[in-house]
């Protein structure tokens, strides 16, 4: 059913749990299926130092989690943006189309993750 | 060494018996003839057809002339919804007539009734159920009108295993009106209940082979002598000119020995419930916020329908078949459609506790051993996931 890549984050993923006093903070939930998915990072000098994830939702939507962790850290802001779901889904090995809006969901939170901290950081 | 499997997801499909399989083995190489021929290697396929329609009509307590052969269940639920009402227009119908089916209907059910109602061929009352999943009597009562010609209501869910009361929506159904068909798809009954369709006052009957160690591809229809119907599909006339298409006598033999061996081994029912029950109680004592979806009371003695909240159905099937165990969920992440299980939502379940939900269905090469590694591996997977989640 799914990618080699897919099941190996999903078994063993990266950058899972809780992150205490993050600069950003992006959780977005699929209207389409339930699935949410969040995201915590902290950023510093421009660049994303350290990046964890929750999500409640399917062996896809636990892989597309991790492996944004992984294409994000030590990322600047600027390039994570820049970051697209099917970036993700080449970097999982493929993704069956109807997984797809997984891979999105996990660019939107990373979208959403950001924004939060440019606003907080204005605030500063 | 060879990874364990243990297969729980009996109500998707069965093995193939070692018995059926040897019955049906002739009948590929050897007795390969056309039923339809009048040499004698027509004659041995024909034998092979007969002693399986005999084989399911005694189990089913029918005439043997009252069997169809199908190619597998949605055909038969198809065919009976299609032919009835083609065959009531087709007899000078005038007004619209008026169909009733269940909520927790198989899509090879709904399907067909929306279609002729987009069609503007019939009028269509879908039946709730209650909480435990089982259709009320006075809600049958209530939705009977004059015009009704059949009604349709499942013998036993596939996804939460809750039994109808076929027998009384039968008796009551004949009361108010002699004229309406009754049927009830039993694909997922043979295999526990009693289908004696004059004990169940049906009309009509849907059996399918794969879900009874029988073969995929084959399937047939109970349909009471007398009962008006068109065909579904024409050509050569084969079954009384009901259902053409060279008999697949393989699977015909495949099924009548299926059919054959249920009623031997219905003494494995007791084991198979004992089992599931076992399961049951180790989910409710060992993993927190669970729910068991349906009732305890009226359920196919194989299924076990469980909500793990906070975490979701794909994720633990997927966990669980790495492990080499494979089940099934009602969660739309499974679902090419997005949408949650239809029956959940009928029962009352909130989209989150659908999408949380996975079955369990056991079957007749279950062992107590497989349930204590079951148990073990859904503890871990369960804990696994809630971590992700963080909930």
């Amino acid at each position: 059913m799914y990618s080699k890549e897919v099941i190996k984050h999903f078994k063993n993923p990266k950058n899972m749990g809780f992150m205490k006093d993050p600069d950003g903070v992006g959780e977005i939930g699929n209207p389409q299926c339930g699935d949410i998915l969040k995201l915590y990072i902290k950023v510093k000098n421009n660049k994303i130092k350290d990046i964890k994830f929750e999500t409640l939702g399917c062996a896809v939507a636990i892989a597309v989690s991790s492996v944004i962790t992984e294409m994000a850290k030590n990322k600047t802001i600027e390039q994570a943006l820049e970051l697209t779901e099917e970036n993700i889904a080449e970097k999982l090995g493929g993704l069956p189309q109807f997984k797809m809006h997984c891979s999105n969901l996990a660019a939107q939170a990373l979208k959403k993750a950001i924004k939060n901290y440019r606003k907080r950081d204005l605030s500063r | 060494m060879k990874k364990k499997e243990i297969y729980l997801d009996n109500a998707a499909t069965t093995p193939v018996d070692s018995a059926v399989l040897k019955k049906m083995q002739p009948y590929f190489n050897k007795k390969y003839g056309n039923s339809s021929s009048i040499h004698k290697a027509g004659d041995s396929a024909r034998k092979g057809l007969d002693e399986a329609r005999q084989q399911i009509s005694t189990f089913l307590n029918c005439l043997s002339e009252e069997i169809y052969f199908t190619g597998g269940a949605t055909e038969s639920n198809n065919w009976l919804i299609y032919g009835v009402v083609d065959k009531f227009w087709e007899n000078g119908g005038k007004n619209k007539p008026h169909i009733i089916i269940s909520s927790i209907e198989h899509k090879a059910i709904i399907e067909p009734a929306k279609y002729l109602e987009e069609k503007n061929l019939v009028e269509v009352t879908i039946l709730p159920v209650n909480k435990q999943g089982i259709v009320e009597l006075d809600e049958v009562k209530k939705a009977i009108k004059k015009n009704t010609i059949l009604v349709s209501v499942m013998y036993a869910n596939s996804e939460i295993g809750s039994i109808q009361p076929i027998k009384q929506i039968g008796e009551l159904i004949k009361k108010t009106n002699q004229e309406i068909v009754f049927h009830t798809d039993a694909v997922q009954a043979i295999n526990y209940l009693n289908c004696n369709v004059k004990y169940l006052n049906v009309d009509a009957l849907s059996i399918s082979g794969h879900k009874i160690y029988g073969p995929k591809g084959v399937g047939a229809l109970y349909l009471k002598k007398g009962i008006p119907i068109a065909p579904l599909i024409r050509g050569g006339g084969q079954e009384h000119g009901l259902r053409s298409g060279t008999e697949n006598i393989p699977g015909i033999v495949g099924l009548g020995e299926a059919i054959n061996l249920v009623s031997k081994n219905n003494k494995d029912n007791n084991r198979i419930k004992t089992l599931r029950n076992k399961l049951i109680t180790g989910i409710m004592k060992d993993i927190p916020d669970v729910q068991l979806n349906g009732t305890l009371e009226y359920r196919l003695p194989n299924n076990i329908n469980f909500s793990f909240l906070g975490i979701e159905g794909e994720g633990i099937l997927i966990e669980l078949s790495e492990q080499g165990i494979y089940v099934s969920t009602g969660s739309a992440c499974a679902s090419h459609s997005l949408k949650p299980s239809h029956v959940l939502s009928a029962i009352g379940l909130s989209d989150e506790e659908s999408h949380s939900s996975v079955r369990f269905t056991l079957g007749r090469q279950t062992s107590n051993n497989d349930i204590d590694y079951v148990l073990n591996i859904l503890i871990k997977a369960v804990n696994r996931l809630r971590k992700i989640s963080g909930r």
